[in-house]
């Protein structure tokens, strides 16, 4: 047989029907619902008087409308009030999974699948969130479809695809000191554009992948979407299957045994082609931070806004003028040292342990800055708790920082933790695009460790000089 | 779903690239209990003032582009979020063709759903018909042929494209993804015994 991809093999496995020209019907092994579409999602499907194909697949977790304040309930919000209602009574309906606000399964789909065992690799995994490729760190094929999609999974358990293009990307050279794997996707994104992953399934590669944790992995997949790739992979090996191995709904004994002997076989094959490959030395970057309205406008925390008169071309030109005007910053300037009014550690993004454990090595025995308004919003209940048993919290809260209650909260801003028009956040999350975090609010990516340490320093820093 | 066959009318050219959803529709005007005509929130950042008048820099609120079903625009378009309220608001605009040299995959996916047909062309060709938006004598209709596969301009140039045959059918006939779907349900049975026994822990 010919050399295949990690994605091939996924995909062909997957087949129900060829379509022709490239597209198949794709069977699906697990939806997972939040609570902007899954209430109404069930709610359409039982008026149209359709049926879920296997609910048993299919599971539902509160995140995106819920209030992150601490001690929150369903009712805090009156939005959140009527998403949990449809959401709870719609899935009861049909006999869905649902891990509601104050159990262990609760918190950002994408925290909450792979830390449940809930994807795994070499499965399908849909969600009605773009960020659904996090999951792709198990060596799944996960992406994030539309409403329509979502219906469309519900009651056939499938979905017709166009075939996407193969593209590879390898890390080389070991992560420097203070250097995490949000900054060198950021980097990537940067370097390539957000649009280079377009229409394509994007295997990440390499030593310097093979070398990160199974949380670094899911931060760094996270974000392919925005270099326009649905789907973002890693092979899976040894660092998964510890990962996974005990985890709630992850296979066990035999079956186990089983499902990793097949696992073993997904990674690509020696000699498999791909439709594009680029490889990027990651060896000597900063941390590094947005200075714009697009995930690609990027720089290193050592280095300056670009000036948009040295920009190639002048679409490109105006844009970077755009972006620098909604954000309030002078070209040429340092980066570092911008005061800040907000900070936000969080996110499908940055919200796992790890992610917390390095943003309270900085704030340790540290304040925040008096100007500064600073959140931590752990991703899941699980992280919730398993940070307050190291005691995170109390760092955090001692340090001055808001310790809240695992959801999306500001990142979309969807449950109305809106910032203000004109503020400027350190944000953990990842997209800066214009309105995103609120109307007029300016957001600048970055990992835990700077967002930790400019609400320190009241400005963005480097986290470098804090650890 | 409605159909779509040959659309004629004016077209927008948007001259701005990696144009997201959240710009498209921003997610507090999505996420309401409240009914919410989305057309008349599509694009908000940049087709209103912060005091709610319109700015007339937003190419759709000049009076030569005010309510073209087509959009021409820049790549990248559709990036993002997956919501597909963003399809949604365009369509409520009364948009029906979006051409651009590339889209969001989510979005390219949800507009087949909505009767929203996207077309990629090459960035030369994406110029060219641009430069014709602008122009062409102010109300001079393009359109665009399914049917055909192409697009005729004003300047009476003939631009053939590209649309996935599954695709293609499903606007023609207006059909139901679903429907279709549903009829294969025998495979999709069939399909599931046999991945039942292959891989067994994918099922409960």
């Amino acid at each position: 047989m010919a050399a295949q991809t990690l994605f091939d093999k996924i995909w062909d496995a997957h087949v129900v029907t060829d379509l022709g020209s490239g597209m198949a019907l794709l069977a699906i092994d697990r939806h997972i619902m939040h609570d902007l579409g899954g209430g109404r999602g069930l709610k359409q499907i039982r008026e149209s008087g359709r049926k879920v194909r296997n609910p048993d697949m299919v599971f539902a977790v509160p995140d995106h409308a819920v209030s992150s304040e601490p001690g929150r309930t369903s009712e805090t919000t009156e939005l959140s009030s009527g998403y949990m209602k449809l959401l709870r009574e719609e899935t009861s309906r049909h006999g869905i999974r649902l891990f509601d606000l104050g159990e262990p399964g609760q918190g950002i789909v994408h925290v909450v699948g792979p830390e449940m065992g809930i994807s795994l690799p070499g499965s399908t995994v849909v969600c009605g969130d773009s960020h659904t490729c996090t999951h792709g760190a198990l060596g799944a094929m996960a992406w994030g479809i539309g409403s329509s999609e979502l219906l469309h999974v519900l009651a056939t358990q499938t979905l017709p695809q166009t075939k996407p293009k193969r593209m590879r990307v390898t890390f080389t050279g070991r992560l420097p000191e203070g250097v995490q794997s949000k900054d060198i996707m950021l980097y990537l994104i940067g370097r390539l554009g957000a649009a280079a992953g377009a229409g394509s399934a994007v295997e990440f590669a390499g030593l310097t992948i093979q070398n990160l944790s199974m949380e670094a992995r899911l931060s760094l997949c996270n974000l392919s979407i925005e270099m326009g790739a649905r789907f973002g992979m890693i092979a899976p090996d040894d660092t998964t299957l510890e990962y996974l191995a005990g985890r709630a709904f992850a296979p066990k004994g035999a079956l186990w045994d089983r499902a990793v002997a097949h696992w073993r076989t997904l990674p690509s094959d020696e000699g498999c082609v791909f439709d594009r490959e680029e490889s990027v030395d990651i060896g000597a970057i900063a941390p590094q931070i947005t200075w714009g309205t697009s995930p690609q406008d990027v720089v290193g925390i050592d280095g300056a806004i670009p000036d948009p008169t040295a920009a190639a071309g002048s679409s490109r030109r105006f844009e970077m003028e755009t972006a620098l005007r909604y954000m309030g910053l002078e070209p040429l300037k340092p980066i570092a040292g911008t005061p800040i009014d907000r900070v936000f550690i969080g996110s499908c993004t940055n919200s796992r342990i790890e992610d917390l454990r390095q943003a309270a090595a900085i704030a340790r025995g540290r304040r925040v800055d008096a100007r500064v308004t600073a959140w931590v919003v752990p991703g899941s209940y699980n992280v919730m708790k398993a940070a307050e048993a190291e005691g995170l919290d109390t760092v955090f809260r001692t340090a001055g920082f808001d310790w809240r209650e695992p959801g999306c909260a500001q990142c979309a801003a969807a449950n109305g933790e809106v910032v203000a028009p004109g503020e400027r956040i350190v944000s953990t999350s990842n997209r800066n695009f214009v309105g995103r975090q609120g109307p007029g609010a300016r957001t600048h990516l970055a990992s835990p460790a700077m967002a930790a340490a400019s609400a320190i320093a009241g400005s963005i820093a480097d986290p470098r000089r804090l650890a | 779903m409605e159909t779509f066959t040959v659309l004629s009318g004016v077209a927008a050219p948007l001259a701005r690239e990696n144009v997201d959803t959240d710009l498209i529709i921003p997610i507090p005007r999505l996420v309401t209990l409240a009914n919410v005509d989305l057309g008349k929130w599509a694009f908000e950042a940049i087709r209103y003032h912060k005091d709610g008048s319109e700015n007339s820099d937003f190419v759709l609120n000049q009076s030569r582009y005010r309510g073209a079903p087509i959009l021409i625009a820049g790549r990248n378009f559709g990036c993002g979020s997956s919501r597909e309220g963003a399809v949604v608001a365009i369509r409520r605009l009364g948009i029906r063709c979006v051409i651009a040299p590339s889209f969001g995959d989510i979005f390219f996916n949800n507009c087949f759903q909505n009767s929203v047909l996207p077309i990629a062309l090459p960035q030369e060709e994406i110029d060219r018909l641009m430069e014709e938006a602008r122009t062409c004598t102010s109300g001079a209709a393009f359109a665009v042929d399914l049917e055909a596969r192409e697009i005729r301009t004003p300047g009476q140039r003939t631009v053939a494209f590209e649309v996935d045959p599954n695709r293609r059918q499903g606007l023609l006939k207006g059909l139901d993804p679903i429907d279709t779907t549903l009829m294969r349900d025998g495979e999709i049975a069939a399909f599931q015994d046999r991945d039942r026994k292959a891989r067994p822990w994918i099922y409960g």
